[in-house]
């Protein structure tokens, strides 16, 4: 839990708990699914449970929709589109979508507590990242609905109809805002499916966007499992997918509309490199491997979850890197002081003890800060696998987890080669003192996302989206509007 | 007893402070019905120099927020302005308008506003280039404020054209001083108001009425003032202008626009009050030329 210091009299240090209260939280105990403006009781008359991971409490019941639930939603969608939102002037589409900007702002304690509560994320991180720029897409992507002609020139943009977009666990609210947003602002009706394990910030966006007074069935919002997902996928009305999760996942996406008129955007999973080289400002590299890796429990699909180091500084970087790993705080998400918080799922917790494992079979040098755990919830610590082959399934596999690698190396062409050699594309990190170093990296990395000196960086204006295995279409940014746009 | 009602004194807006004119000086415009519309500053070159001073103190401020964020602070004008309508409208109808123009005209302002909000943070991404240069280099193309604009505002409206001309001057980063219609020039106040709640830093925007004629040498020969832009079709005033203007080579923009038309509002408005600055970068080139996973 806490970490401790002991300075000269012996006297121990510890954080005193720092939590965020919940008592501004209103959550109901059932949830409905938001279909053509209104809460309806799901067909397949069943309800799932959400849990809190830090302590598996649980937080509501939910329903699960159905095809027939799904169906209803996409019918609301095609209706909202053809009377009302295809026909509105795009500068009063804008207006709606700055409304919900400015509600979700003035909701935004709120809506970060209760996104630490349900998906386990510490409440430092959803307070100052996912809320804020959960807003922040909504606030640029509305200004963009009367301006489509200056970002397509020489071409006619028009919406493509009903979107239907399916997003993760790993960050619930900052996920749905990158795929309502552009697909509003370019004048597209949605049918929403959040993750089954971190469904409320997606409902508490539903009420956000009735407050709004969004015309009904232009936003839908349908909780689910797999199968709800699949639903949407293969509904014959349905005029693109964008769905961010697993690469397995978007492979069955792909072939599920391969010969449909169906347009995609798949955002997919990453094994993202992090290139530390022999004249990289060493603290702030070790603050960037951190946060590239253990940033919201390591669950981002472009987390910097392999460490390449040039050899020069290896055993500096290593020992100030296993140096700050020991302070790092694991516990309740909700205490400010808190840096890795609750692993989403038990599931995904099996997934990251099973790596641990191959870990050791394979014989590599493993490091864990000597950190307590809670006793209920589901924790990882902070991990670190050293003497790692380029070949093992810890550096060709994603984790999604506080899982870090650490290969070594001698020279540009040998640290390309190794970044490059992964199925995935997603980010890549490079440190140096060298701006020129710098534009050759990022001129010969593979990969859709490139930090210098810095890590784990998004905004709205900024394109986000990977190269080869990790998916096609950028979120984020001019490009990202192109995804829910025709071009005539 | 009928109340008595309080009139409002109609003051200057410079530095984000309502001082009257230094001059002291005021007239008296008049609206179709030969009603008065109040005693107004009749601005002098001292006030335009003061203007220009905490514009100038406001621009390396205003011009180094994020984009993202002026684009808020413009939208938040929108929103106070919004909330106030209804006073905007009696004032432009007290000036002469019908009350549908008024609503019009007040509408047109608000959604404009919101227009060039949006604007803030795109408009680099439309008009900026990474240049495919020759050589190993990183070469890239952004635009950046030019600094602080000497606006004439429409004669012939209250709000709109004062609006049209002041967003996207500030969306690009700018801070200007503003001469109202001297005619109509209830609302330019008014505005003024607005701006002072929100959020707005003091000095971007710079209010001030009386003659034009009087304003606009001291305006456009201040060697501090980095561009001119006019609205209206009188070529004489826009030869004084642009020949004034010679001095520090001030960019002139002039528009003859009818504002009210959503037509009159786009980019390159911005990119009028707009430099464009290239950085080259090397970039090193050893190593990776067979990486092609």
């Amino acid at each position: 839990m806490a970490a401790k210091k002991t300075i000269n009299q012996g006297v121990e240090w510890n954080y005193s708990p720092a939590l965020e209260s919940t008592s501004h939280v209103k959550l109901k105990s059932k949830y409905d699914l938001y279909i053509d403006g209104k809460w309806v009781k799901p067909q397949s008359k069943k309800y799932f449970k959400t849990i809190n991971p830090a302590n598996e409490d649980v937080l509501a019941e939910v329903a699960h929709a159905n095809e027939k639930d799904v169906d209803l939603a996409v019918k609301a969608a095609r209706k909202a589109y053809r009377n009302v939102w295809s026909k509105m002037a795009p500068s009063e589409r804008a207006k709606y979508i700055y409304r919900i900007a400015r509600l979700m702002q003035e909701r935004a304690r709120e809506l970060a507590v209760i996104e630490s509560l349900d998906a386990g994320k510490v409440i430092r991180e959803s307070r100052d990242v996912d809320v804020p720029l959960a807003c922040n897409h909504f606030f640029y992507y509305a200004g963009w609905a009367d301006k489509l002609e200056y970002a397509f020139p020489n071409r006619k943009v028009e919406a493509l109809g009903v979107a239907g977009q399916i997003i993760p666990w790993n960050f619930p609210l900052l996920m749905a805002a990158w795929k309502i947003a552009p697909a509003l602002a370019a004048g597209n009706t949605v049918v929403l499916k959040p993750a089954e394990t971190t469904p409320l910030t997606a409902l508490k966006l539903a009420e956000i966007i009735h407050d709004a007074g969004l015309p009904s069935g232009v936003v839908n919002i349908v909780t689910g499992y797999g199968d709800t997902g699949a639903s949407i996928v293969n509904h014959p009305d349905v005029d693109k997918i964008a769905f961010t999760g697993s690469t397995g996942v978007g492979k069955i996406i792909q072939k599920a509309i391969a010969g449909t008129h169906k347009k995609s955007t798949l955002e997919l999973g990453g094994k993202s490199a992090n290139i530390i080289m022999d004249d990289a400002p060493i603290d702030q590299a070790v603050e960037g491997i951190v946060n590239g890796i253990f940033f919201n429990q390591g669950h981002v699909c472009c987390a910097g979850s392999r460490l390449f180091v040039q050899e020069g500084v290896a055993e500096k970087v290593i020992e100030k890197l296993k140096h700050r790993m020991d302070s790092l705080i694991v516990g309740d998400p909700l205490d400010k002081n808190t840096d890795i918080g609750a692993i989403n799922s038990k599931d995904q917790l099996d997934i990251i003890n099973g790596y641990v494992k191959i870990g050791n079979a394979e014989g590599a040098e493993m490091y864990q800060p000597k950190c307590k755990l809670p006793k209920s919830g589901f924790y990882c610590p902070p991990t670190l696998f050293m003497d790692v082959a380029q070949s093992s399934r810890l550096v060709q596999e994603e984790i999604f987890g506080p899982v870090l690698t650490i290969q070594t190396f001698r020279t540009v062409d040998e640290v390309l080669q190794k970044a490059n050699n992964t199925p995935f594309g997603l980010a890549a990190g490079i440190w140096t003192d060298k701006g020129s170093r710098i534009f050759n990296l990022t001129t010969k990395l593979r990969a859709g996302v490139i930090w210098a000196n810095t890590y784990n960086k998004f905004d709205p204006t900024s394109p986000f989206g990977g190269y080869k295995e990790s998916g096609f279409g950028r979120e984020g940014g001019l490009q990202g509007l192109g995804a829910y746009l025709k071009m005539n | 007893m009928e109340r008595v009602e309080v009139l409002k004194t109609y003051k200057v807006y410079i530095g984000g402070k309502f001082p009257r004119t230094e001059s002291g000086r005021y007239y008296i415009p008049e609206n179709g019905k030969g009603e008065p519309l109040g005693n107004i500053c009749s601005c002098s070159r001292k006030d335009v120099r003061n203007a220009v001073v905490a514009a100038r103190k406001a621009q390396g401020g205003w011009a180094g927020r994020a984009a993202f964020n002026r684009g808020q602070v413009m939208y938040r004008i929108a929103e106070m302005l919004e909330d106030r309508k209804a006073q905007f409208i009696d004032e432009i109808s007290f000036q002469g308008a019908s009350k549908k123009k008024a609503e019009d005209e007040v509408n047109t302002a608000i959604d404009r506003l919101i227009y060039y909000a949006g604007w803030c943070d795109k408009y680099t991404q439309v008009l900026g280039s990474v240049n495919p240069v020759a050589s190993s280099h990183f070469n890239f193309s952004v635009h950046e404020a030019t600094g602080v604009v000497g606006v004439f505002a429409d004669e012939s409206t209250s709000l709109i054209g004062l609006v049209s001309m002041i967003a996207p001057v500030i969306a690009g980063g700018n801070t200007c001083v503003v001469i109202a219609s001297e005619s109509l020039p209830l609302s330019a106040i008014t505005f003024a108001e607005v701006l002072a709640t929100s959020d707005v830093p003091g000095g971007v925007i710079n209010i001030l009425t009386g003659s034009m004629t009087e304003m606009s040498k001291p305006l456009s020969t201040h060697m501090d003032v980095n561009a001119i832009a006019y609205s209206g079709k009188d070529v004489d005033v826009l030869r004084d202008l642009e020949e004034n203007s010679v001095l520090n080579l001030k960019r002139v923009r002039s528009y003859s626009k009818d504002w009210l038309k959503s037509g009159s509002q786009d980019l390159y408005m911005i990119s009028d009050f707009q430099e464009v600055k290239t950085t080259w970068h090397p970039i090193e080139n050893i190593g990776g030329a067979n990486s092609t996973y």
